[in-house]
């Protein structure tokens, strides 16, 4: 970022600790941005004429009569149609060797939605996966989080899902992401010809941990340009939250603030509010959806940063490998679509919510079947029949391979159902039955 | 002379301001960066220096940046026009601001200045009337609105004038009122009153009796919450705490419905927009959206606005109680209001407490909490606020401290449970942990013993017993298997299923399940705890099981039937012919 001119320089550091360094200034606005010796840092106290500043990529070899400027401005992105295609970094600037794209500069981590502007979103997201098409199905304006142990496939369903949901955009926030996983997204994206709808804002491990504070703020506000100024419809993708929160612990911890839970800031619900809360159906047509990633340790939900994500998300996924047929499915049971019934049966077919219930209770009376059988139960004709049913549905519907559209994933369910069950097994409005059975 | 300062600090939105005159705890400022007036409240002071939380975002505020003190702690406006509004936290009113977005320091006005209202004069020059005394009232969207003596005045005053009855506006004088020493003071429709205050214009507040219908069996049936009771529901994520705290606040037999939207997601105060102007209330008749206030705080708005929100809803409360209306205050959720504070205590560098909250986190939610209850206004009408607050406790540990503050001072307690939820019964509240203090009060017992029948008392607490009973053989069952133990043991057993399934599981999705009006919780109580007190006759207990699953299937469908309808008579005819089949006696 370049000085402008007629700027004061100050060059009398006072304190400086991990990653912050103090220094006397007047003038200097909440919330703004300064350049230590080049270095970007925001300006997170000041007491009288002493102002501390936050040095996003750490305070190594920082001299205490470093150049100091203020830049009279909150973090900003310029915004406009020349995002398409880029990636940037956490301070958006390009990493693709490109030009800096022009446009408008607006301040990232703007206000928030008025609640009675807002629209009940009501458009469903096709992503092919029935997991979730069938089961948990999305609406745009959602947020909703992959849960997810670090070992799990959630960037590949992350690309799968974010190619094939017929969006206009998609805005990639890469927060303490491997140079291979992005590299993955690079290459994924390019080989579907999808580069030009995709804007990525990536830090790696590579990267200082604190800048990826920015990447949410980044990439939200991008989106925001192509859901308010242009009426699209725009898919926001944030992996890894996780490390976000963990960013935040570092910086609070810093700050000589009192932890809360599991050493997490004690405003940690707020500051994950304020990004997922950027999911919204804009009354003229625009939208911004989120899918995020948060992933667990030990599977533990409990932990804080799950716990808080669950009580702001609007549900969540879970994958699991399924060992019966060997292939990652989206567990029916666990994962949960708070927006579903918006869409569900009424812009999909009519039968949706009972085969969706119906599939997923014979798919727990299979479970119930399995645990029968390891505790060397004898195994009824109906056990045994869920039983086959639950490795067809398995690797059939719920399998991340698998793509189809909602439609076809009905039929299939009804196919296994005749497969496998009678009718009365099946417990689905006679209506229905009469007319989808498969004889 | 409004004292003035100049602000020296900031951190976030906590703010130092060094003044030149007096301040009070609590007193509202305004600062103003870049040409923007921001509110903010003052929390703590020292010496010279004010420590305000600024309601907004701080970005670009300077030192130096000049702050303009009120003289008044944050108030709310009151008078009528407030019914069927979207207010923030502030009460500033949502629909009348600009654009898509919020804009920082846009304050808009509660009420509407221009609106004529039918006024009929209550008092009579020469009356002798004091704070939250009525003078008239005006029809407000089908209730009886009070104008009232402002709840600030002290002492008694005399009536010199009253407006005749006619329409005018909330600004116009509406009486004359002069106090002991003979100065007038002119009375408008419009009043103003700090929410950290309670505000207590009236003569009594007994204990509170009268049953407060919600339409859901496992509140009335079981666990039943009063007029100016207070009830919390404490449950982690995806427990069913919004569908169940909507489905109160769309039955409850009250005159008023305000919902404190605290700092939760902004999706569900919209299906509340969406839907309460079209859902119609079936106590009345009209539209839903005419009794009820909206406080939205959602999580994305600013953390200190939200810890006020809860106190503007709660005032609001308290002036339609003294009307002599039955008011209901929701408030999702407590949690977010408690990690308000917390954020606050944080940046004031305070000593935590539990779980880093502030150390009076107790006596915070304690004080809040006491100002719900029945009253006797000092007329004789009658009152109440009903205050049910949701918790959502961290890692779904109902042993963190807003959830055990809460359960120190609240009467009813929905426990929702994970388990329950995931084995889809719904509302998932636990039928064993879950309490109603107010089962025990003698005034609630002779009050149901009149109104409802004198032994649903004691039929209450049977199905109680069986629904433990029901649990511990289930226990049993796991241990030993189902050969286990004897027949007469699985019987016990679903006859708690029986119980759980009819009344206490209740389909909120379902248009006749969702609302069940008390003569028909008073049937279906009675038919099943005469099943549970039969014999039967089995001989294995897969007979047990097979007979008592299709009770329960014919009991469903009478709770999914129009009351007293043919098919509801018919299926309840299918039951007596399914209970001669086995039963002995």
């Amino acid at each position: 970022m370049a000085t402008k001119a007629f700027q004061k320089i100050y060059t009398k550091i006072t304190q400086i600790t991990k990653a912050t360094c103090s220094l006397k200034a007047t003038g200097v606005g909440y919330d703004e941005l300064a350049s230590v010796d080049g270095k970007l840092a925001q300006v997170v106290k000041i007491v009288g004429d002493e102002v501390t500043l936050q040095v996003f990529s750490g305070t190594e070899g920082i001299r205490t009569n470093a150049e100091v400027v203020f830049m009279g401005k909150a973090p900003s992105l310029k915004v406009g149609d020349q995002l398409a295609g880029r990636f940037f970094n956490a301070y958006g600037e390009p990493i693709d060797g490109g030009p800096i794209p022009e446009g408008r500069e607006v301040e990232i981590g703007g206000p928030s939605v008025n609640p009675v502007r807002r629209k009940q979103p009501s458009e469903l997201i096709a992503t092919g996966i029935a997991g979730i098409d069938l089961n948990n199905t999305l609406v745009t304006g959602q947020k909703i989080p992959f849960f997810a142990d670090p070992d799990q496939p959630f960037n590949q369903v992350m690309a799968m899902v974010a190619l094939r949901a017929q969006s206009d955009k998609i805005i990639l926030g890469g927060m303490g992401m491997t140079n291979d996983d992005y590299l993955f997204f690079k290459n994924t994206f390019s080989n579907a010809g999808a580069l030009d709808r995709i804007v990525s804002f990536i830090n790696t491990t590579e990267d200082p941990s604190v800048e990826r504070i920015l990447i949410p703020d980044m990439a939200l506000t991008a989106a925001e340009y192509f859901a308010v100024e242009k009426n699209e419809k725009v898919l926001v993708l944030l992996t890894d939250m996780t490390n976000y929160a963990d960013a935040l612990a570092i910086v609070s911890n810093r700050m000589d603030q009192i932890p809360s839970k599991d050493s997490m800031p004690g405003s940690l619900y707020s500051d994950l509010a304020k990004i997922y809360e950027k999911a919204v159906q804009f009354p003229a047509g625009g939208s911004i959806t989120i899918i995020a990633v948060t992933t667990l340790s030990g599977g533990d939900i409990t932990h804080a940063v799950p716990d808080n994500t669950g009580y702001i998300t609007e549900g969540q996924l879970y994958l699991r490998r399924d060992s019966d047929v060997g292939k990652v499915i989206v567990d029916p049971f666990r994962s949960l679509s708070r927006l579903k019934q918006l869409v569900t049966g009424k812009k999909t077919r009519e039968d949706h919510p009972q085969v969706m219930n119906a599939a997923v209770r014979l798919y727990a009376d299979a479970a119930n079947a399995k645990t029968k059988m390891e505790n060397g139960f004898d195994l009824t004709d109906y056990d045994n029949r869920a039983l086959a049913f639950a490795k067809d549905y398995s690797s059939k519907l719920l399998a991340i391979d698998v793509n189809l559209d909602t439609t076809e994933m009905l039929d299939v369910a009804w196919g296994l159902f005749a497969k496998y069950f009678n009718p009365a097994e099946v417990n689905i409005k006679q209506v229905f039955v009469d007319k989808y059975w498969k004889n | 002379m409004a004292t003035k300062g100049i602000v020296k600090g900031i951190v976030s939105n906590l703010v130092t301001v060094e003044v030149d005159g007096p301040v009070s705890q609590n007193e509202i400022c305004y600062i103003s960066v870049g040409g923007v007036k921001l509110m903010a409240e003052v929390i703590k002071v020292i010496g010279k220096n004010a420590f305000v939380q600024v309601f907004e975002s701080t970005r670009g505020m300077r030192v130096g940046d000049e702050a303009e003190f009120q003289g008044h702690m944050l108030e709310v406006t009151l008078g009528p026009g407030m019914l069927s509004r979207n207010y923030d936290g502030l009460q500033n009113d949502l629909d009348k601001m600009q654009g898509v977005f919020l804009k920082r320091g846009e304050y808009t006005f509660p009420l509407d200045s221009e609106k004529k209202w039918a006024f009929k004069p209550l008092a009579k020059v020469g009356d002798r009337v004091g704070a939250g005394d009525w003078l008239g009232e005006v029809d407000e969207n089908s209730q009886p609105h009070k104008i009232m003596v402002p709840f600030t005045f002290q002492g008694t005053y005399t009536v010199k004038e009253v407006a005749a009855e006619g329409a005018y506006t909330i600004n116009d004088t509406m009486a004359v009122l002069t106090d002991a020493n003979g100065a007038e003071v002119k009375v408008t429709m419009v009043q103003k009153w700090p929410v950290k205050r309670a505000i207590t214009c009236y003569r009594e507040k007994p204990r509170p009796f009268k049953l407060l219908e919600t339409g859901v069996r496992t509140i009335d049936t079981v666990n039943p919450i009063v007029e100016g009771g207070t009830g919390f529901i404490p449950g982690p994520f995806g427990t069913g705490k919004t569908v169940l705290q909507h489905a109160i606040s769309k039955q409850a037999e009250a005159d008023i419905v305000i919902i404190a939207a605290c700092g939760e997601r902004a999706n569900e105060v919209v299906e509340v927009f969406t839907e309460f102007p079209e859902l119609i209330d079936p106590h009345t008749g009209r539209k839903l959206m005419e009794r009820t206030i909206i406080i939205a705080n959602t999580s994305n708005m600013p953390v200190a606005a939200r810890e006020a929100s809860v106190y503007t809803a709660m005032t609001i409360a308290e002036y339609y109680r003294g009307m002599g209306l039955k008011v209901l205050l929701m408030a999702d959720s407590t949690s977010r209001w408690a990690q308000a504070l917390r954020e606050m205590s944080n940046r004031l560098e305070e000593l935590p407490g539990p779980d880093a909250f502030p150390m009076d986190l107790s006596a915070i939610v304690a004080n809040f909490y006491a100002r719900a209850g029945f009253v006797h206004l000092k007329n004789g009408a009658t009152g109440s606020v009903t205050f049910i607050g949701t918790v959502s406790p961290a890692g779904g540990n109902l042993k963190e401290p807003v959830t055990e503050n809460t359960k120190k001072v609240a009467r009813c307690f929905y426990a929702l449970e994970q388990e329950r939820a995931d084995r889809k019964r719904y509302p998932a509240v636990n039928p064993i942990d879950s309490y109603s203090k107010y089962l025990e009060y003698p005034e609630f017992q002779e009050y149901i013993s009149k109104h409802i029948s004198p032994n649903w008392i004691e039929k209450v607490n049977e199905i109680k017993t069986r629904m433990l009973r029901g649990k511990e053989i289930a226990e049993q069952i796991n241990i030993l298997g189902d050969d286990g133990v004897p027949v007469a043991y699985h019987v016990t057993f679903w006859k708690s299923e029986l119980i759980d399934f009819v009344i206490l599981q209740q389909d909120a999705f379902d248009a006749i399940d969702a609302v069940t009006p008390l003569a028909r919780q008073e049937f279906m109580l009675d038919r099943v705890v005469n099943i549970c007190r039969a014999e039967f006759q089995f001989d294995t207990f897969l007979d047990v099981m097979d007979y008592f699953k299709k009770m329960i299937n014919i009991c469903k469908q009478m709770n999914y039937s129009e009351y007293q309808s043919e098919a509801f008579k018919q299926h309840n005819a299918e039951l007596d012919e399914l209970l001669k089949e086995r039963i002995v006696k």
